[in-house]
């Protein structure tokens, strides 16, 4: 990583450009909202489609970019640029499948798109940050914007419940991270990521300030990627936020959250990576089995998928747990990649298919599905089949990779036990597809129209579920060079070594 | 000159306090009031080091947590309000609509 000086003349504007567009489109929204019936908020969410469209142009254009810009506090490599991609049409995916729900459920327009598009800012600098103050802004600007969305339904108790519980734990895990920062702040006399890396390296690594301070960071990040013991916000903040917002939860949050854990874990304490792996094989265990066994036995699809959630979170930090091993962290953003498709698909469906007013949708509201909408009900059937990890599908190649990179790491057993909670997961996953295909219907079901914004996202869900399983190559390229790229080696050595 | 290790023990009572006030009283309000102590905490425990160090940042952090903090209470203080109107109540108990 080459020094750069904050000067005038050099001064580019290229790496901030996603991230302005996307603040300067949410405070036009701010400011054109009052003057907006909420039947014709559909018209603000347009202006949000477009904001995150400019926004995706801009990140495609800082792609091979490589620069640190403020000093340092802000990086423009390929890792920022893919997470910054991904965290732009999850954003715009929540927006579509929005668009009617919001008219529909009488929420107020303005402030939800723009909130919509703040905790996307937050979600971007989060995963660009170069420094842990940074880290810590955009993971608050995004937590603030998500405590709020979550409790848009003010008149509904369930959604108040569902934000205060996130709020506080999520404050209370803030906390956490910020002791730990000051703490490893304490240990290396440095904020900059990339300086805490250097000294690192030469420093020994039994310092008991650093020691501690890690772990409180490994906490402050647990909460916010749903890692069981750190888990227990998930299910109630999932259920109760309104449909289009737990999807945001379970796809966007979770990116940012990694995009972050990643950045400071994997990439800049690499060089201690045995003082924290043994921990993370703990909690990705018991993050897959706590998980998988709790989703057997709910009712509520929201509450299901928040199970499933927390299970991937497990998966994911198995990658992380193998953090030593060069390929885990393309792994892990090309199962990213493939998880946020089929969650934003699958909450589109639920939201297809829940009541108006219900808040989600349950098991029994799938019953006869197939009949009733064939598409949606393939869809949604495609969707869970990724999820379980059946083959040709993203979810497949996804497993695929974390495993055996996970396996070259020498960690066989937690392999084996990932295997087995897949097993397991086949079970409710499996559910979903027998109540559609298998069962009567119970009574008329309520929602199911033809939505723009709904089959859109279906749709992108679909393709995304399809073709990022059936050609993997080009996507697992992709990933790897962007995790290349944040070590600082953008020559795509380790993505030479998929093929 | 006061040693810092005074103010880093300091520091990690009133985090302390605060982690334990959180888990164990069940008024939602003094809940957050202890997650204020908690961030509090950790500003003096930045100072310090900061003072310590001889570099700016951590005094610097400072008051961007100050200024998160305040964005925070903001934030909360609205999602208490708006569930004491449907519920009438502070108490992280009564929160039991979503369970299984």
């Amino acid at each position: 990583m080459s020094h750069f000086t904050l000067s005038a003349v050099n001064f580019s504007w290229l790496p901030i450009l996603p991230l302005g567009a996307i603040a300067l489109g949410a405070m036009a929204i701010m400011l054109i909202g009052p003057g907006v019936d909420d039947e014709d908020s559909a018209g603000l969410g347009v202006i949000a489609l477009i904001t995150l469209l400019v926004a995706f142009v801009f990140a495609l254009f800082t792609l091979g970019e490589n620069t640190l810009a403020f000093g340092g506090s802000l990086v423009t490599d390929d890792y920022a640029g893919f997470f910054e991609i991904v965290i732009v049409i999850a954003a715009a995916l929540t927006v579509a499948m929005s668009l009617d729900y919001v008219a529909d459920e009488g929420m107020a327009g303005a402030e939800y798109y723009s909130l919509i598009l703040f905790a996307a800012f937050g979600m971007m600098l989060m995963a660009a940050a170069g420094d842990l103050i940074i880290i810590f802004i955009g993971l608050e600007t995004m937590s603030l914007a998500v405590y709020a969305l979550a409790g848009f339904m003010r008149r509904d108790p369930r959604s108040n419940e569902a934000a205060l519980k996130y709020f506080v734990l999520g404050a209370f895990s803030t906390g956490f991270l910020l002791y730990g920062i000051a703490l490893v702040y304490g240990a290396t006399g440095t904020i900059s990521l990339a300086a805490i890396r250097a000294a690192l390296s030469a420093r020994m690594a039994a310092n008991p300030l650093l020691l501690l301070g890690l772990g409180m960071m490994l906490i402050g990040f647990g909460f916010k990627v749903a890692a069981v013991p750190f888990h227990m916000w998930t299910p109630d903040a999932y259920e109760g936020a309104p449909t289009p917002v737990t999807a945001f939860m379970a796809v966007g949050v979770k990116l940012a959250a990694f995009a972050g854990f990643m950045r400071v874990f994997m990439v800049n304490l690499g060089p201690v990576s045995a003082q924290w792996t043994m921990v993370l094989w703990v909690v990705a265990a018991l993050s897959m089995t706590v998980g998988n066994l709790a989703a057997l036995v709910q009712q509520s699809l929201k509450r299901m998928l928040a199970y499933s959630a927390i299970a991937h979170a497990g998966y994911l930090l198995l990658g992380m747990a193998a953090s030593p091993q060069p390929l885990a962290g393309g792994a892990m953003l090309y199962y990213l990649i493939g998880y946020s498709f089929t969650n934003l698909g699958a909450f589109a469906v639920v939201i297809a298919v829940e009541r108006k007013g219900s808040g989600g949708a349950n098991l029994r509201d799938f019953q006869g599905l197939a009949r009733a909408r064939p598409g949606l009900a393939v869809a949604m059937a495609l969707f869970m089949l990724s999820l379980m990890g059946v083959p040709p599908l993203a979810g497949f190649v996804g497993k695929f990779y974390l495993f055996s990179a996970a396996l070259s790491a020498g960690l066989v057993w937690l392999v084996i036990i990932a295997a087995l909670n897949s097993a397991i997961s086949v079970y409710y996953y499996a559910r979903v597809i027998v109540a559609m295909y298998a069962q009567e219907e119970s009574a008329a079901p309520a929602r199911i129209v033809a939505r723009p914004g709904l089959i859109l996202s279906v749709i992108a869900g679909v393709a995304g579920t399809i073709l990022v399983g059936l050609y993997p190559q080009p996507w697992i390229g992709a990933a790897s060079s962007a995790y290349a790229s944040a070590l600082g080696r953008p020559n795509a050595k380790v993505a030479a070594n998929y093929r | 000159m006061t040693p810092i290790s005074y103010y880093m023990a300091l520091s990690a009572i009133l985090f302390a306090i605060g982690v334990v006030g959180v888990l164990v009283r069940r008024n939602v309000i003094v809940m957050f009031l202890a997650i204020e102590l908690m961030l509090n905490a950790v500003n003096l425990a930045f100072v310090a080091l900061g003072r310590r160090i001889g570099s700016m940042d951590g005094q610097v952090i400072v008051f961007f947590v100050m200024t998160v903090a305040a964005a925070e209470a903001a934030v909360g203080l609205a999602i208490i309000i708006a569930m004491f109107r449907n519920r009438e109540t502070v108490d992280a108990d009564e929160l039991n609509l979503l369970r299984w």
